[in-house]
């Protein structure tokens, strides 16, 4: 009989620990469909991050190196500066990237550090009991923000993409989302170019996927899911914000 | 082989020519007075050996820069002075979990807070009794002379690599400033072992490894710290580093490390011209501690003196060593002040004569 459908090279067997409904089951297979794609499992490194993919290192079957919270950036940046020809990654949440980690990822992105950096934003810190986020949509309610989140308390979420696509350093700038067939095909495409990006040599590349957090919303998995579509989207619009072509290099 | 040559530099170049020539071909740092001629002479000489300096945006990404290359097995190092030292600290905790070799130098300045850009030995609880959180130690090396800092800055990576820790060479604004004559040499080890088997590589013909300090499986975390703990205990007796000068029928010794150690010498030199008994202890190693050194001592003399540029810190790890019928006086001079040969003279010879 032919086999169809398998689980990707890069990932083990080891069944999720993700709660059910979370989108981090299914970035992690699209991170290891682009590593199977490009034959490059073997010369990988991973850099995990702290929340919920912490245990970045149980399901790839790649080397991983765990980093201080927010600083996978930087972490990437020195493996990537001593294994030049390795393929070194960061996956990374919204609280580690863009509170504590803010730093790191925008002087990595502005080095154009030749590195990939896959951002899990599901606007809220997950592992921690559902506490407020950078990310975190006006109004919406946290164990920190029980009121919803006021503006002028709080501030606006923050928009990492749009911000570091404003840079000259990085190769690819994107935000997509795993909410629907259609968008976890587009999200393929999109990691997998991040990864070519690398490949390339040509610098810095940053998908930002939007992903739900079913426990912390207090959401069914189907109405998570849905509100990626209905509140996450029309606020973080997805896209590609920057993508270094050809006549770029040149 | 001809001669050794001599070279006339400044300590923070000597350290820098010291770790190039140890093989340290990485290196991660943030410009911060008084050690800002490390970084400059790693931009200028790194890349003619094929390796590469990176100037971080903060001294938190310069450390974590520095895991992400410790992590692949070369030699790699940082530099700082206090306040950026601080902001390392969280680091130096991952790097005790993790078992990372890497070496840090601390060309102390004064504090606390901005402080002051000249010398001080106010850093030395931070360095020996662990900054960051969590039970660790790191290697402390305490350098006196502009040779010596060459010297310790080869062996701390050779200690590092010994025990997969994180060795830190602590000197200050003085040592780091001075410029005196030095022979370079090239050791003869310039790389660890390739075949070690935690080195980040990629997982080409053998199964993924990972470097983490997250132990949540039970018990897992007390195996992990008593790991640890005998680690610092094999150090403790086996990689003590200390000096001894003029011990055998000292009737008062004086404890200094680093410059002020340096400045007791010639003080020493005057007072047993005046015929004083006077000798000196001199921890080089910080952690480890010389305690079986002050032990042994305090079995024959019975009066001490220690002598720091700061309130009262190493002090504290003298009197536990000790046997607890030994005197012990402090002379300590906070940060602000650097204390002349003179004033240790005088110091010195007034506890002498109260004997």
């Amino acid at each position: 009989m032919k086999q169809v459908f398998k689980r990707p090279e890069s990932m083990t067997d080891k069944p999720f620990h993700f709660c059910p409904g979370c989108h981090h089951g299914i970035v992690h297979r699209l991170v290891a469909e682009a590593l199977d794609h490009f034959d490059v499992r073997e010369k990988t490194v991973g850099v995990a991050s702290v929340g919920c993919s912490v245990f970045l290192y149980d399901y790839f079957a790649v080397d991983v190196i765990e980093a201080p919270h927010g600083r996978a950036a930087a972490v990437a940046t020195g493996t990537k500066r001593v294994l030049k020809d390795h393929i070194v990654f960061t996956y990374q949440g919204d609280g580690d990237l863009a509170a504590i980690g803010t730093a790191e990822v925008i002087h990595a992105a502005n080095r154009g550090d030749n590195i990939t950096v896959i951002f899990v934003n599901n606007g809220i810190y997950g592992m921690t009991g559902g506490q407020m986020a950078p990310t975190t949509l006006l109004g919406q309610r946290s164990t920190t923000s029980p009121y919803g989140r006021d503006c002028n308390r709080d501030g606006y979420p923050i928009k990492m993409t749009e911000m570091l696509a404003a840079l000259e350093g990085p190769s690819l700038v994107s935000r997509v989302a795993v909410n629907t067939p259609g968008n976890v095909k587009k999200a393929r495409k999109v990691i997998r170019q991040a990864f070519q990006m690398q490949i390339e040599g040509k610098g810095f590349s940053f998908v930002e996927v939007l992903s739900t957090c079913p426990t912390n919303w207090g959401m069914t998995p189907q109405a998570a899911n849905d509100r990626i579509a209905e509140e996450m989207i029309p606020y973080f619009p997805l896209g590609t914000l920057k993508q270094k072509d050809v006549i770029d290099v040149l | 082989m001809s001669a050794p040559k001599k070279v006339f530099t400044k300590g923070n170049e000597a350290i820098a020519m010291a770790a190039i020539n140890a093989g340290c071909h990485y290196y991660f740092g943030y410009p911060i007075t008084p050690q800002n001629e490390i970084p400059e002479y790693m931009a200028e000489h790194l890349p003619a050996v094929g390796g590469e300096f990176l100037q971080a945006e903060s001294e938190i990404a310069s450390i974590n820069m520095l895991i992400g290359a410790a992590a692949t097995g070369v030699r790699c190092m940082t530099s700082s002075s206090g306040p950026g030292i601080s902001l390392m600290q969280e680091g130096f905790s991952y790097f005790a979990g993790n078992e990372l070799p890497a070496v840090v130098v601390n060309m102390s300045r004064q504090g606390p807070g901005l402080g002051g850009i000249n010398a001080t030995q106010g850093d030395y609880f931070q360095s020996v009794k662990g900054g960051g959180h969590g039970d660790y130690k790191l290697i402390v090396l305490a350098p006196h002379t502009g040779q010596e800092l060459y010297d310790l800055t080869i062996k701390a990576f050779e200690l590092a690599e010994k025990y997969r820790i994180l060795t830190l060479v602590l000197g200050d604004a003085i040592l780091g400033q001075i410029k005196e004559p030095i022979v370079p040499w090239l050791p003869e080890k310039t790389a660890g072992d390739p075949d070690r088997d935690w080195l980040i590589t990629g997982a080409k013909g053998r199964a993924p490894r990972r470097i983490t300090s997250l132990f949540l499986a039970d018990g897992e975390m007390e195996k992990h710290n008593w790991h640890l703990q005998e680690k610092y205990d094999r150090l403790e007796r086996d990689d003590v580093m200390v000096e001894e000068v003029d011990t055998e029928d000292a009737k008062l010794v004086v404890v200094a490390f680093g410059s002020v150690a340096r400045i007791v010498k010639s003080a020493i030199a005057q007072v047993r011209e005046a015929g004083m008994k006077v000798g000196l202890v001199r921890p080089i190693t910080l952690f480890p501690f010389p305690r079986q050194t002050l032990l042994t001592l305090g079995g024959r003399t019975k009066n001490f003196l220690v002598a720091e540029m700061n309130t009262g810190q190493m002090v504290e790890d003298v009197r536990l060593s000790l046997p607890g019928d030994c005197q012990v006086e402090f002379y300590g001079r906070p940060g602000g002040s650097v204390p002349t040969p003179e004033d240790l003279f005088d110091v010195i010879s007034e506890t002498y004569k109260k004997l």
